[in-house]
């Protein structure tokens, strides 16, 4: 290679590097800027939340405060739990089994978010023609397993997760 | 020449006058004892004894009268402080009542802590603390040692700092001398006497030590991001000289092209 | 300013352009004509730009976590120094930055002073740049008082206080200014939204800054005219813009050592007590980029008088390019002119040391000692000193001193030959 080449290689390694290296540091400018939107760790802490259950009685639900959204703890009764399971799969416009709902040996526990699938209210207990839930905004009617049976509402209202601590506490996400 | 040199002694001049603007002292306070504190310093970090030491401290001497109203119980397991574990943060959030609600029947109740609590202050608003402290406010500590010049080893002196009063200074009831105290009167009495508090190390809780430790804790309570804080900036000034460096040469490369370099 | 010659290398660059120039205006600053003598004092003006942006910038991501009211806003910074993701990071640059900012527009304005940047034909240039300065002061008075420590809440006092000096509507501007009757929870609201105002204030001056500087050039060390483009100039890109990187990265280093290492140095421990109407801190003082101000205003022992005085130090530099006499436009040439500039540097520190001190004693002597002399700069030195003083002879170009080792009298301009 000639010198004159030589001269011109070494500029532009030169001169790449500075960019290159230049833009490296642009990018973790970057990072903290786009990072400081995302939850901070006071958001984090309240991330998940115990639930005390022991008062609850068959038949009866209740609803907490979790991320900011309403959460279903819902106790069926034995012969809820058995209208659910008898429901024909195909007949469900989002086919999920009763059984994969909740967790097992709990079955009478169903914890779920009680938001309506369709545009975001919130749904009403004990009502609609499905014996669970009925959102009044739009119509959709939700079952004993809280799985969206009738009107707008594409899938059933999410399951989060969550695990018992012990027999009487519940924790949420 | 000589001229150059004036205007240079000048400007030296001036600024030693201007840097040590900051250390004008209005009383007969001493200038605080200087420590050698493990997270002074570029690459200084937190000794996480001293922390969990200081901590108790806080929690079995301090705590009673001075609330700590910004920082959470998670904060103690968190990375760059004590780092408590995860079931002895638990443990100390739960060893705490704290008041929650309303309830479903619109009224207040107390569970026991968890991590995402803030520090239970030791009075429900200031003016009940004011009042439960013959009319001193026990300050809150979260960002104490960054309230007051001189910092750590300010706040380490007055702990330490406790003496009977000179000859011919009168006291009222209920203050007390202190040498480093800012005024010199401190409605606090001495809170530290050897081995008030057992540490759970084993380590010998003298005055000397307790200062140590508790001042240890409170400058990461006030500084929690520092040790971050120091590792970041080792990272980005390194990269920055990096950098000067190759726009440097390439800044010389591109002015070699003008004939006359002036 | 006109590059009617530049056109687009692509077709859809030729049609944006041909309805809105702004790639002639990029080859415009690309190809600008810079004197090629420029030291590094002339890269302070970038410096400022990167200031500006990064007030902006981290100013807005702080707005997204901040709550303006006065019983949440400090447990919300804390809030933002504890949990909000790099808040302390953010935080730490945006109050430091301010020094930084202050730290650069002072060099930037004492290069003026000292190369004549401000005499004809500059003049709005420098007013534009003192508008600017203005509306800096402003911008951070208020963003101190955001925090609502107690220095922001005294500070906010004492000098929204001074208002009620002007005679007959003082009272009414001041208790307008506060919306309250002292320093309350809507004057922290109106200054978080002024706050957020200004700089964008800023920029549309940056703006008419730079357009009003384009129109001369840019002024040189020598301070003579120069043609542009010449063999005196260079292409602003890559010459300049590589200089001005090289001086924002050193300025770079300076800002990190200061935000990592030492964040709260420059500021005041009180204003990490929170704002308690009922005690006052035992010295009151601005941050110190406002502290020679500070101590004109004390100096004075009437309260109007301060005021007066205090406007009057930043009004008179307003007047600055009528009061200077001198043909001639660099100090490098003006062997009298630059002695009184080094008194003046000199005075301005001393002011700054004394408004950090309490207004009493000899810091109060020396203050006013310090007060006098600085209008006396303006008012005497400057229009007595340009008359009267003999200048050292100008080079007729940028390259010839460098060439012949030195300004040739013999190739000099003659004394009344206009630069």
């Amino acid at each position: 290679m000639s010198k004159e080449e030589n001269k011109v290689n070494r500029r532009d390694f030169l001169f790449t590097a500075s960019y290159t290296i230049g833009a490296v540091g642009l990018g973790a400018v970057i990072w903290p800027l786009v990072h400081q939107m995302n939850p901070d760790r006071a958001q984090q802490a309240l991330a998940t939340t115990e639930v005390d259950i022991s008062q609850v009685q068959p038949g009866n639900s209740i609803t907490v405060l979790w991320r900011g959204k309403p959460i279903f703890l819902k106790r069926r009764t034995p012969e809820e739990i058995a209208e659910a399971r008898a429901v024909n799969l195909l007949d469900l416009p989002d086919p999920q089994k009763d059984e994969d709902r909740v967790k097992e040996g709990k079955d009478e526990w169903l914890v779920m978010i009680g938001v309506c699938t369709h545009l975001g209210c919130v749904p009403l207990k004990d009502k609609g023609d499905f014996n669970g839930w009925f959102c009044p905004c739009h119509g959709s009617h939700y079952d004993v397993s809280g799985r969206i049976r009738k009107g707008p509402a594409p899938t059933n209202m999410e399951i989060p997760k969550f695990e018992f601590v012990d027999s009487n506490i519940i924790k949420i996400g | 020449m000589k001229r150059s040199n004036i205007k240079s002694l000048l400007f030296i001049v001036t600024l030693l006058f201007v840097s040590t603007a900051r250390l004008y002292s209005a009383g007969g306070e001493a200038k605080p004892l200087k420590v050698d504190w493990s997270f002074k310093g570029i690459t200084g970090k937190f000794d996480r004894a001293s922390l969990q030491r200081g901590f108790q401290v806080y929690k079995e001497v301090c705590s009673s009268c001075h609330s700590m109203q910004y920082l959470s119980y998670r904060n103690l397991g968190e990375v760059g402080g004590p780092e408590f574990s995860e079931q002895e943060v638990k443990a100390i959030a739960a060893s705490i009542e704290i008041t929650d609600g309303p309830n479903d029947q619109g009224e207040m109740f107390t569970r026991p802590g968890r991590p995402a609590d803030k520090f239970k202050s030791p009075y429900p608003n200031v003016k009940a603390s004011i009042a439960a402290n013959g009319g001193a406010y026990p300050p809150d500590m979260s960002v104490l040692v960054k309230a007051r010049p001189g910092g750590s080893n300010y706040i380490y002196s007055v702990l330490v700092g406790y003496e009977d009063p000179p000859e011919g200074v009168m006291l009222d009831d209920g203050v007390y001398y202190n040498k480093y105290m800012i005024g010199n009167k401190i409605k606090m009495a001495s809170p530290l006497s050897d081995d008030i508090v057992e540490y759970s190390d084993g380590t010998q809780a003298t005055i000397d030590q307790m200062a140590k430790d508790v001042t240890t804790f409170l400058t990461w309570a006030a500084e929690p991001e520092l040790e971050e804080r120091h590792r970041t900036g080792v990272k980005v000034i390194i990269y920055l000289i990096l950098l000067t460096t190759l726009v440097y040469l390439s800044m010389k490369k591109i002015w070699s092209r003008v004939d006359t370099e002036v | 300013m006109s590059d009617h010659e530049y056109t687009p290398k692509s077709k859809a660059g030729k049609w944006f352009n041909d309805r809105l120039p702004l790639l002639t205006l990029g080859a415009h600053l690309t190809d600008y004509p810079t004197p090629k003598n420029l030291n590094y004092w002339w890269t302070f003006g970038g410096i400022l730009t990167f200031c500006l942006l990064t007030q902006i910038i981290t100013g807005i991501v702080l707005a997204m976590h901040y709550v303006a009211h006065a019983d949440l806003a400090f447990a919300s910074v804390e809030h933002i120094m504890r949990d909000v993701n790099y808040g302390w990071l953010i935080r730490y640059i945006h109050s430091n930055g301010a020094s930084m900012f202050f730290l650069a527009v002072y060099i930037h304005i004492f290069r003026s002073l000292f190369y004549g940047s401000y005499k004809s034909p500059r003049e709005v240039i420098w007013i534009i740049g003192l508008l600017i300065y203005l509306l800096m002061m402003a911008a951070a008075f208020m963003g101190y008082v955001l925090p609502w420590g107690q220095m922001s809440f005294w500070g906010a006092t004492v000098i929204t206080n001074l208002f009620s000096a002007i005679p007959l509507v003082g009272e009414s501007i001041t208790t307008w200014l506060w919306g309250a009757y002292s320093v309350d929870n809507p004057t922290l609201n109106r200054f978080f939204s002024l706050h957020y105002l200004i700089p964008f204030l800023i920029l549309g001056l940056v703006v008419l800054h730079i357009w009003a500087l384009h129109v001369p050039g840019n002024n040189n060390p020598v301070g003579i005219d120069i043609k542009k483009p010449s063999k005196d100039t260079v292409p602003f890109h890559p010459y300049i813009t590589i200089k001005d990187a090289f001086a924002l990265l050193m300025f770079m280093i300076i800002f990190a050592g200061f935000v990592f290492f030492s964040p709260n140095i420059l500021g005041h421990s009180d204003n990490y007590i929170p704002a308690n109407p009922l005690v006052t801190p035992a010295h009151i003082v601005p941050e110190w980029y406002l502290l020679p101000f500070y101590a004109i205003l004390r100096s004075v022992p009437d309260k109007l008088g301060g005021v007066i005085l205090m406007f009057g130090a930043i009004f008179i530099l307003f007047v600055l390019p009528w009061l200077d006499t001198s043909k001639v436009r660099s100090a490098v040439f003006r062997p009298i002119y630059r002695q009184f500039y080094w008194i003046f540097v000199l005075d301005v520190l001393i002011l700054g040391y004394m408004g950090a001190m309490p207004a009493e004693g000899i810091y109060l002597v020396l203050a006013r000692i310090g007060t006098i002399y600085y209008f006396a700069h303006f008012i005497i030195v400057m229009p007595v000193v340009g008359l009267l003083e003999k200048t050292d002879p100008i080079p007729m170009s940028i390259s010839e001193p460098v060439l012949t080792g030195g300004a040739d009298p013999a190739l000099a301009r003659k004394d009344n030959e206009k630069i």
